[in-house]
């Protein structure tokens, strides 16, 4: 919050202002003590005013919970012509769309699990070749995905290549992201297990591209993940590694702090930076409020989903770099490139209390 | 009022309204109910303490706890009536008297000298250990005029306190869609209570 020349606030910083809390604020106003005490009076040690105003400000908005919130698009059928254009619209969408698009993706089922399961029994032995072709399908059936969304994706840069030592980051706006990219080239992604039909689905098909699992709530899991994420990224054969360093889906317009585990393996990162298009459907999924099943038909039932996938220059640790200064320098990158406002806050928040020792700090 | 519903009638808003003297306008009361709701997730009519603490900022604050006692489980009425003191045109006696609260944390209409040095371990917490604190504010209040053992009531508070002009409306409010950004007067607030000595660099 600057002043300008005649005290009044400048408004066009103001937004950006409140996304970063200062956190110079937080630092105690006893700090002046170090001045002669002749200066200080009683009311200046009194005065808790700058904190207060914080606090408030805090639980009128604050910049982290803005990063969870599903922005539903203004409403624009609120006049009488518009109206029934709407409602033709929703009819298209729900009865001529959506049937056609659960066909498609019935049949593409069909199509993927009539060979993949030949080839995932019978192929036993042929290591190369079954993995070969068990990518492929699931490159298939994430295409089918993608068509039974109406997915309009435009692919900037190059394909990734499949080259040991790599690891992808991308930022996360809900699971779709994984299927987006999956159909352009494969991936083996580290995902929280689920449960449910998700879950399922994670134990038996992507186990073949080489996914890692998680669970968020188990402390000690940690080191396991970061040891089996380093044998993955080491070995020459696996699908390169893609990961969601955020942790958590966020909205798609602001960009929750980096966790530093992916950028200390060592390896080359390759940013890549997705923006979906808020015009034809808000693709955030809002785990609060609905489940991946909800958020599919949501997807199913809207006109498309539009969105661009850029893939970004590989950036690399340098000497003088500390894994999270490098992991802040690769969210700017994506940041800039996708649109997204940062915010300082760590994305498990949205679980978990800080603790106190952020407090004293 | 219908707390349990999640649309405010014109009613609602004009009588949350004069219960906050007017401090809000109706636009500014309308955000702040749509904030109420998304903090308030069950819907049960008031915020509890664990859903003020889920907003990082306000839970990293170090006067969290104390507010925290003062807001915990505060309908949406009273809600309004306490960020009122935050509003530009509260008068200066409304946010002195808020500030009194803050420090009289039982509540008995007198500020002692361990409420005060509560309150500044919260503020300085390990940056200055506790014998220069009390050796400070002994000091402070020796020069003001007050012994270690006085109490301050919210009259003294009131006149200790140097009034100054405070600056033209900075008030944001509302970008629209994107929510309530309630700009409380940071600056304004704090000019009332600056030293003489200093005005001339803040002026």
């Amino acid at each position: 919050m600057s002043s300008g020349k005649g005290g009044e606030l400048i408004p066009s910083s103001s937004e950006l202002d409140l996304d970063r809390p200062n956190i110079e604020d937080y630092l105690p106003s006893g700090s002046s003590i170090h001045e002669p005490l002749g200066k200080l009076r009683l009311c200046d040690l009194l005065d808790i005013s700058p904190t207060l105003t914080e606090a408030a400000g805090a639980i009128v908005d604050d910049s982290f919970t803005r990063c969870f919130k599903s922005n539903p698009p203004e409403p624009w059928n609120w006049n009488v012509y518009l109206f029934p254009l709407w409602c033709c619209g929703v009819v298209i969408r729900y009865l001529i769309l959506f049937p056609v698009r659960v066909i498609v993706l019935t049949v593409g089922w069909i199509i993927f699990l009539s060979c993949f399961i030949p080839v995932h029994l019978l192929l036993k032995g042929h290591d190369k070749l079954q993995k070969n072709m068990e990518r492929a399908l699931v490159e298939l059936i994430c295409s089918f995905f993608v068509a039974s969304w109406t997915g309009v994706i435009n692919y900037h840069g190059p394909r990734p290549s499949m080259r040991p030592k790599q690891v992808f980051v991308a930022n996360h706006t809900s699971m779709i992201d994984f299927i987006i990219l999956e159909q352009m080239s494969s991936f083996a992604v580290i995902m929280q297990k689920h449960p449910g039909w998700v879950g399922l689905l994670q134990s038996t098909i992507l186990e073949s591209v080489g996914c890692i699992w998680f669970n968020r709530t188990e402390a000690k899991d940690r080191e396991t993940v970061t040891k089996k994420l380093r044998e993955h990224s080491q070995g020459v054969d696996n699908n390169p590694l893609l990961i969601f360093p955020e942790g958590t889906c966020v909205n798609n317009q602001y960009s929750v702090m980096f966790k530093k585990g992916a950028f200390e393996l060592g390896c080359t990162i390759c940013p890549i930076a997705i923006k979906y298009n808020k015009i034809f459907v808000d693709a955030f999924w809002n785990s609060r409020k609905q489940s991946f099943t909800m958020h599919l038909l949501q997807l199913m039932t809207s006109w498309a989903v539009v969105c661009d996938v850029w893939y970004l220059e590989p950036q690399n640790l340098r000497p003088d770099e500390t894994p999270i200064e490098f992991a802040e320098r690769v969210r700017d990158i994506i940041s800039v490139r996708a649109g997204l406002k940062k915010v300082p806050w760590d994305g498990y928040l949205k679980y978990s209390r800080p603790s106190p020792k952020h407090r004293e700090r | 009022m219908g707390n349990s519903s999640s649309m405010l009638t014109q009613y609602d808003i004009e009588e949350v309204q004069e219960y906050c003297q007017n401090l809000f306008s109706q636009q500014e009361i309308v955000s702040l109910y749509q904030r109420f709701c998304q903090l308030d997730r069950n819907a049960k009519g008031f915020i509890s303490a664990d859903e003020f603490l889920s907003v990082p900022e306000f839970a990293m604050n170090p006067l969290s706890q104390r507010l925290l006692k003062m807001v915990d489980g505060l309908n949406f009425k009273d809600f309004v009536a306490f960020l009122s003191a935050f509003s530009a045109k509260a008068s200066v006696q409304q946010k002195v008297k808020l500030i009194f609260k803050v420090y009289d944390s039982d509540g008995n209409g007198k500020v002692s000298f361990n409420d005060m040095l509560e309150v500044l371990r919260d503020l300085s917490g390990s940056f200055i250990s506790d014998v220069q604190r009390e050796q400070v504010l002994t000091q402070l209040l020796k020069e003001a005029g007050y012994s270690k053992d006085s109490y301050l009531t919210l009259d003294d508070f009131n006149k200790d306190y140097i009034a100054l002009t405070p600056v033209a409306n900075t008030c944001l409010f509302g970008h629209g869609y994107e929510g309530v950004i309630l700009q409380i007067y940071g600056k304004a607030y704090k000019k009332l209570f600056i030293p003489v000595s200093n005005n001339l660099d803040s002026g």
